[in-house]
């Protein structure tokens, strides 16, 4: 029987990279999967609970579990919206009505590496990219959900792909949400420290699991005129 | 030298990033102590079982700290040593600086003691004519740069041989030279008779045992052992929360606290204290000075407790990517790196040091490194909370409405399909105008050094739902 699964696509790949849910709902088919998308969905909350801001955040948390608890698997392709949704009982430890309801969805709620590999065992998706390729171990996706295998087991089944390790792939890129607006040279100088190893990788593409990461990096590789191409986990996988 | 106050952190980072030689010495440090302590915990197949014992040791104390203070207090006076308790800063200042002049100690010879740094005890001991003398190598050469340390168990680590040689030619008259052999044979010669000379020494504690009301301090140069044994008298101070039940437990404790610190199986000496050594060698008194200074307010919050488990052995410093940047005086607290962030606003009270929560990319680095498992993110993400709920009282700070209302707008507009939509629609409107695009203030600071991604055309929703 195939597996139903919810999409979270999250609301940075809503708006800014389409292509990256497109990309999730192929991978997620070719796995077997019945892919639904639920419209109603927006945004994890994680902006504003990162920023201080629990009553705002809250408001949408309870919006995400209203929209999500009567799925039987939520994937999202991004490590760090997943360990949001997962930390929901921290924002509700004073509301445990919906800390309960919170945490029955949290255990549902897979980032889309994690899902293939942990809960259906799928490592070979058929995929061809051809492409020199660093992993970026994103900061969520590798120390909340302790993703460091998964992704590189779902890589090395890719065709013509070669995956290149860089010293500095578990170094965080300075994102951090609006960390990287409130401090944007402590941010950018952790990206240059990051982007400064991964040159010495010779890679044609940069890719991870989260596109928030992705975004941050490809916008310094943009600007300081690299030809490296920031690419999501998603893209790589469904590429045929 | 007073620190700068934390509000400024944004500009203090700044500065600290033009400083090419600073930022050189901290990648240097930190690269090292990383890898020596992941050679250091590779040996130890139960590592992870040893951080959970911490944890649980460190927890069942904190919930019950009050006991096993009486427990300590009682056991340690059985021993023949005097406590005394602190409530604040001044307290411990005014304790120490009594027993001080009580013993006729102008010249006091203190190991390293970040308790001691934290009431800014040198200060408070300069003000009533007495000399305090650092003798560990590190604090040594930042008492003689008139600096504060810039880390927890390497408080010059921000400074370079070249750099320590420059000031003891200018403060010692040495002939020239940045060997590190020849500055500690130099450093070594006046240390010594300050060892001679002085009548009263200062220790900090690293561990409190209740149950025999034993304290023990780490070191590595042997000062603290000078220190505690010269002088005739003992003064130690000692953070309430540094406690443990059992004498047993300072075997886990042992095994965690130099590995995490400067990768070392075990630090070069272990000193134990139980009561003074009156009838042979040794001081013929012993004080301990327990030191509250904000830290029982802490307890009451089952979260944000966990910050007063820290040993202290800085691994989170090193693992921090911020701090690797920046080092430890961009904090402006005397405890800097991740454990800072959470501690000084803490202890100072958020409305001084309310920036410092926020100067986190929340990476996790440092939860990952601690031996004592603290939950860095977890207390950062609730003092920011704390503080933005602070500045819903507090005569608002310049910008802060506005950033209010950008949130309260973005929660409106992310609890709902329809509204979220327009939203997305009036964005994709709003990003034509290239005046938005240069002036928004966040996108402004994001594009000051990197491309702003644009928004798709047509959303993933749009898509799905032509498909449909």
């Amino acid at each position: 029987m195939k597996r139903r699964v919810a999409l979270f696509v999250t609301c940075l790949a809503d708006q800014l990279w389409p292509a990256v849910g497109h990309a999730t709902v192929a991978v997620l088919e070719r796995a077997g999967c019945t892919v639904e998308f639920d419209a109603r969905q927006t945004c994890c909350a994680q902006p504003a609970f990162n920023a201080g801001y629990q009553a705002e955040a809250r408001r949408v948390a309870r919006h995400f579990v209203e929209v999500f608890e009567d799925c039987e698997a939520i994937v999202a392709p991004s490590g760090s919206c997943t360990a949001m949704v997962h930390r929901f009982a921290q924002l509700f430890r004073d509301e445990p009505a919906w800390c309960e309801r919170a945490e029955r969805v949290a255990a549902r709620t897979h980032e889309l590496a994690s899902f293939l590999v942990r809960e259906l065992g799928v490592r070979d998706l058929g995929a061809r990219f051809p492409a020199r390729l660093a992993w970026h171990d994103a900061c969520h996706g590798l120390r909340e959900l302790g993703l460091k295998s998964e992704p590189r087991a779902l890589l090395a089944h890719v065709r013509e792909l070669e995956l290149c390790e860089f010293a500095a792939a578990e170094s965080c890129c300075g994102f951090g949400g609006t960390f990287s607006v409130k401090f944007p040279e402590l941010s950018t100088a952790m990206l240059d420290h990051k982007l400064a190893s991964l040159a010495q990788a010779k890679v044609t593409h940069l890719s991870a699991l989260d596109g928030s990461c992705l975004m941050q990096l490809a916008g310094r590789l943009a600007r300081q005129g690299s030809p490296v191409k920031t690419v999501h986990l998603a893209e790589v996988l469904a590429g045929a | 030298m007073n620190p700068p106050g934390p509000e400024t952190f944004a500009a203090n980072a700044r500065a600290a990033l033009a400083d090419q030689a600073l930022r050189g010495a901290l990648r240097r440090a930190t690269d090292t102590f990383a890898e020596r302590r992941a050679a250091a915990i590779g040996g130890v197949p139960d590592w992870e079982e040893l951080r959970e014992q911490a944890r649980a040791i460190k927890a069942h104390t904190l919930a019950r700290l009050d006991h096993y203070l009486q427990e300590f207090t009682r056991h340690a006076e059985a021993a023949g040593t005097r406590v005394h308790w602190a409530r604040d800063a001044a307290e411990a200042c005014r304790i120490v600086a009594g027993l001080a002049a009580q013993h006729g100690a102008r010249r006091l010879v203190k190991s390293k003691s970040m308790a001691t740094e934290e009431i800014h005890l040198n200060a408070a001991l300069a003000r009533d004519g007495a000399e305090p003398v650092e003798t560990d190598l590190g604090e040594w050469i930042i008492q003689l740069a008139g600096e504060t340390p810039s880390h927890i168990i390497v408080p010059a680590i921000h400074k370079t041989k070249e750099s320590i040689g420059a000031l003891f030619v200018a403060q010692l008259g040495i002939p020239p030279s940045s060997d590190p052999q020849v500055l500690a044979a130099h450093a070594r010669a006046r240390l010594r008779r300050h060892f001679a000379e002085a009548a009263l020494g200062v220790s900090g504690v690293n561990f409190g045992v209740a149950e025999t009301g034993t304290f023990l301090v780490l070191e590595n140069e042997g000062n603290a052992r000078m220190t505690t044994t010269l002088p005739r008298v003992h003064v130690a101070l000692m953070g309430i929360e540094k406690l443990v039940p059992r004498f047993a437990d300072l075997e886990v404790f042992l095994r965690l606290l130099p590995r995490s610190g400067t990768g070392q199986h075990l630090t070069s000496y272990q000193s134990l204290f139980t009561g003074p050594d009156g009838e042979r060698e040794g001081p013929r008194e012993l004080h301990v000075v327990l030191l509250d200074n904000g830290r029982s307010g802490l307890l009451a919050d089952e979260l944000t407790r966990q910050t007063l488990a820290c040993i202290r052995c800085g691994a989170c410093l090193n693992a921090c990517p911020v701090y690797q940047q920046i080092g430890g005086h961009a904090y402006g607290s005397v405890y800097p790196g991740p454990i800072g962030a959470i501690l000084t606003p803490q202890l100072s009270g958020l409305e001084r040091a309310g920036t410092l929560p926020f100067a986190s990319s929340l990476c996790g680095a440092c939860k990952d490194v601690c031996p004592v498992k603290i939950d860095i993110p977890s207390v950062l993400l609730e003092l920011r909370a704390r503080a933005v709920e602070g500045t819903r009282t507090a005569p608002p700070r310049r910008g802060g409405w506005l950033e209010r209302l950008t949130w309260r707008l973005w929660s409106l507009l992310s609890a709902g399909p329809r509204r979220f939509a327009l939203a997305a629609r009036l964005a994709r409107l709003g990003e034509r105008l290239p005046l938005v695009r240069r002036l928004a203030p966040p996108l402004a600071a994001w594009s000051s050094t990197r491309e702003l991604p644009r928004l798709a055309p047509r959303s993933f929703r749009d898509g799905h739902r032509r498909k449909a």
